[in-house]
């Protein structure tokens, strides 16, 4: 007999096969139907009840009213909170992170692989809530007794999420280092440079691009987290008044509030157009990621 | 009629042709040697007499291949195909499971279960391959343990014991000691009672010594084939006999 | 200054800010321990938690969390290693791959918040099956798909190449190729990865808020249904976490102990975490060893 029969070839090759494909194919339909759900309940704040996109991103104001009829949907304010903690997370742990990584490679890398590497895991492992209660139990008396006031500020916020994206910036610019080729360090100690000048001069420009994409993967992580912000932050509708005072996030609110709102009632279809707005952040973050990539790659 | 005979056969990599108008004719029982210099197609050639070749998406071919008269593409089913073309290649790579499990492998897929049939095939291929003596204590021990040389005759084993018919060799001693070579090459003379050996090797004095037929490949094309002793001592052609001769290759 | 002291002056300060890091973690994991420790005892960790007294456990929460977990991994498992297979194995170059792989990004960097808001969408309101664990599962499963597939293709890749030929050269279907001989040599591997994903399910909290809800009845464990209200096993039921007590403790303030719980439920969080991350690291070093040639 030279070909097989039907059912063997069913039992040895297709069903496997058409097992692996539909796993590989429903990844494609999860995306779309995320993206479809949360983009059709969040169009409806505009669509069914009439709000102009144009006052949601660029109003001010946020005032709920009870019945919903008169609320006014603005979260600059949430935006404005989210990109402050962001911003101010990112500026923290870059530096940190980058000088981290350079550790790891360059200076010691039997104490990186060790040590700092399993640090940094166990870094990742610990949950956001338990960074959050540390944040409130440690952090924010501390804060208050370094500079009075009530301690939740946003301060707080961007502290709590420095130290939850530290590790990864730090892994992803130590992945960069470690792609440099040597012999562009040889060369440079072969010129007679030290240590730390090849790292300046050499190294970091080297790994730029692998860098930013830490850097901007960082700043994604922090605009997305929600219960370590919302624990500390304060929570209130307004701007905050300094780095001391409180404020709210897109994260934060949607986390206080989507429980208590009634579902189809128009202050609840203004939540789901604020996750309509993090999906598109995503997005953006997403697209500058691989188009730092790709510039990275034509060097 | 050879055993294996290719007519016409051209293979294409995407547009670049890699085999030109082979015709080949491969006699039963004997030894057959691919030599010339390397990235010639004797590799190519040998993968596409089992059909291992398609598992490259890029490759595409036209002319003829027959096993026993019989063309591979349309009269087989390459699973069946390959049972009875097994293959040996360059680098050992025994799956990281127990000696015994390496070669159960085989009939296990083609649907033997008996425990009795399968102990009984592991001693015979083990036998075949000269690896018995040096197997039959340790055959439930990982075969990753055995030497380089140990794992080859394992892997020879394990093409033994889905009973084929022929067996295509692609630089099977390349990556091994001396020692190791020669013990493979003094299997060669037992394999061609019972099986028909086809070898790709880039090493002229092996090809010398344990084959019969030889073929002599340069740039895709068939420059000459034809006993063993008339390809070394009386070449037909002078690229053949600068190939010899060690004037290039 | 020369450039050799400026040398000198970074490497030093490059040590500090390391050590600076490492006792930083180990002191986070240090003070939730030692704040927490005093809770680490039967009554706390299997008893009942009190709504407005002082005293109450975390029974209901702990075993939830672990229920959740096994749930959520026999469901993303399956199709995190196929997803893994396909892309590794079946999946040719060109439009379909590049597709699954923007998807897998998108995925992977969606806020939990945002997956968690899609499961409340999906899973509890237009399923009619309210806050449960079901859905609790499901939306874990979206966030941890990623990774695992990610995980899953490199393993498979990894371990395919060399031996496929010999599989395929002996007669063996892709799929037979992949069954009996690439998938168990990825398992180590895989393995690894769902231990780590474990740890990371584990802690989650965002995502189920608005799926698994956060609040749960007394669990009665004689019963053994899937469906029935009440009973411990069922996938319908609301099913409070760890993770999220510690944040509805902290958020609702109606405990008169909500210090001492936070700290004691953190403290078990955090052991918990710690032993997936470390039986992760000795499984994976124990299997590679057994299976690369052990005489």
């Amino acid at each position: 007999m030279n070909k097989r029969s039907l059912a063997s070839r069913i039992k040895n090759e297709y069903i496997g096969k058409a097992y692996a494909t539909i796993c590989g194919l429903f990844i494609i339909f999860l995306t779309l139907s995320i993206i479809f759900f949360i983009a059709s309940k969040g169009l409806s704040t505009f669509i069914k009840d009439g709000h102009s996109i144009y006052s949601f991103i660029f109003s001010g104001t946020w005032k709920i009213d009870d019945m919903g009829v008169n609320s006014k949907f603005g979260p600059l304010i949430f935006i404005t909170g989210s990109t402050i903690i962001a911003i101010g997370a990112v500026i923290i742990s870059t530096p940190l992170g980058i000088a981290l990584a350079i550790f790891m490679n360059m200076i010691s890398p039997k104490l990186g692989e060790k040590i700092l590497q399993p640090s940094m895991e166990l870094f990742v492992g610990i949950p956001s809530v338990v960074y959050g209660w540390i944040g409130i139990s440690v952090l924010v008396p501390v804060i208050k007794s370094l500079f009075g006031g009530i301690g939740i500020s946003a301060l707080a916020g961007i502290i709590v999420l420095s130290v939850m994206i530290l590790p990864t910036i730090t892994s992803i610019a130590s992945d960069a280092i470690k792609t440099i080729p040597k012999d562009y360090i040889e060369a440079s100690y072969g010129l007679g440079a030290t240590r730390w000048q090849t790292i300046i001069r050499v190294i970091i420009p080297a790994a730029k691009s692998g860098i930013s994409t830490g850097v901007v993967l960082g700043l994604a992580r922090a605009f997305g987290e929600s219960l370590a912000v919302q624990m500390v932050i304060g929570n209130s509708i307004s701007f905050p008044k300094g780095i001391l005072g409180t404020t709210s996030t897109l994260t934060s609110y949607l986390t206080m509030n989507m429980g208590d709102s009634v579902f189809g009632t128009p202050n609840n279809d203004a939540l789901w157009s604020m996750a309509l707005l993090l999906l598109v952040i995503s997005f953006i973050f997403i697209l500058i990621i691989r188009v730092i990539g790709k510039r990275g790659e034509v060097k | 009629m050879g055993i294996i005979e290719t007519k016409d056969l051209d293979l294409y990599y995407g547009n670049v042709q890699a085999l030109k108008k082979i015709n080949l004719n491969i006699k039963a029982n004997n030894v057959t040697a691919l030599i010339g210099p390397s990235g010639c197609g004797k590799s190519t050639f040998l993968r596409t007499i089992n059909r291992m070749n398609d598992l490259i998406d890029s490759v595409r071919i036209e002319g003829e291949v027959l096993f026993e008269g019989k063309n591979i593409y349309k009269d087989f089913d390459e699973i069946h195909l390959r049972k009875r073309i097994g293959m040996v290649f360059q680098r050992p790579n025994p799956f990281p499971m127990s000696i015994y499990d390496n070669i159960a492998y085989g009939p296990r897929i083609h649907g033997i279960k008996n425990k009795g049939k399968l102990d009984e095939i592991v001693e015979m291929s083990l036998k075949g391959s000269a690896l018995w003596e040096e197997a039959k204590d340790r055959l439930k021990k990982s075969a990753l343990g055995l030497s380089g040389g140990q794992q080859q005759r394992l892997c020879i084993a394990r093409t033994l014991a889905v009973e084929p018919e022929v067996l295509l060799m692609d630089e099977p001693t390349s990556a091994l000691d001396p020692i190791s070579t020669l013990k493979i090459e003094e299997l060669m003379d037992e394999l061609k009672k019972q099986y028909t050996v086809i070898i790709v090797t880039h090493n002229m004095q092996q090809a010398g010594r344990i084959s019969d037929e030889t073929a002599f490949f340069l740039t895709g094309e068939v420059v000459e084939s034809g006993k063993t002793e008339d390809i070394f001592y009386k070449p037909q052609d002078k690229r053949t006999e600068d190939y010899i001769t060690g004037r290039f290759g | 200054m020369s450039s050799k002291s400026k040398d000198k002056i970074a490497t030093i300060v490059l040590y500090i800010l390391s050590l600076l890091v490492v006792f930083l973690l180990v002191s986070f994991i240090g003070y939730i321990l030692y704040k927490g420790s005093s809770s680490l005892n039967f009554k706390f960790i299997f008893g009942n938690p009190k709504s407005s007294e002082a005293g109450g456990g975390i029974g209901p929460m702990f075993f939830n969390s672990f229920y959740l977990l096994i749930v959520t991994l026999i469901l993303t498992v399956p199709l995190g290693v196929g997803a893994g297979i396909y892309l590794a194995e079946y999946a040719k170059e060109g439009k379909v791959m590049n597709i699954i792989r923007l998807c897998i990004d998108t995925m992977s960097s969606l806020p939990s918040i945002v997956v968690g808001l899609f499961g409340l969408l999906v899973f509890v309101q237009l399923s009619k099956w309210g806050y449960s664990l079901i859905a609790g599962a499901l939306a874990i499963t979206i966030l941890n798909l990623s990774s695992l597939t990610r995980v899953s293709e490199n393993a498979i890749r990894a371990a395919s190449s060399g031996v496929k030929e010999a599989s395929v050269g002996l007669g063996a279907t892709q799929w037979q190729t992949i069954w009996k001989v690439i998938l168990p040599t990825a398992m180590p591997q895989i393995l690894t990865g769902v231990i780590l994903s474990s740890g990371r399910i584990f802690g989650e909290a965002a995502a189920l808020i608005f799926t698994a809800g956060s609040s749960t009845s007394i669990l009665h464990f004689n019963e053994l249904s899937l469906i029935g209200k009440h009973s411990a096993f069922s996938l319908f039921r609301p099913t409070e976490t760890l993770a999220v007590y510690i944040w509805k403790v902290n958020s609702e303030g109606m405990l008169p102990d909500a210090t001492k719980v936070a700290n004691g439920a953190s403290a078990v969080l955090i052991l918990m975490v710690l032993i997936f991350n470390f039986s992760a690291r000795i499984i994976g070093r124990r299997i590679h060893r057994s299976f690369t040639g052990s005489k």
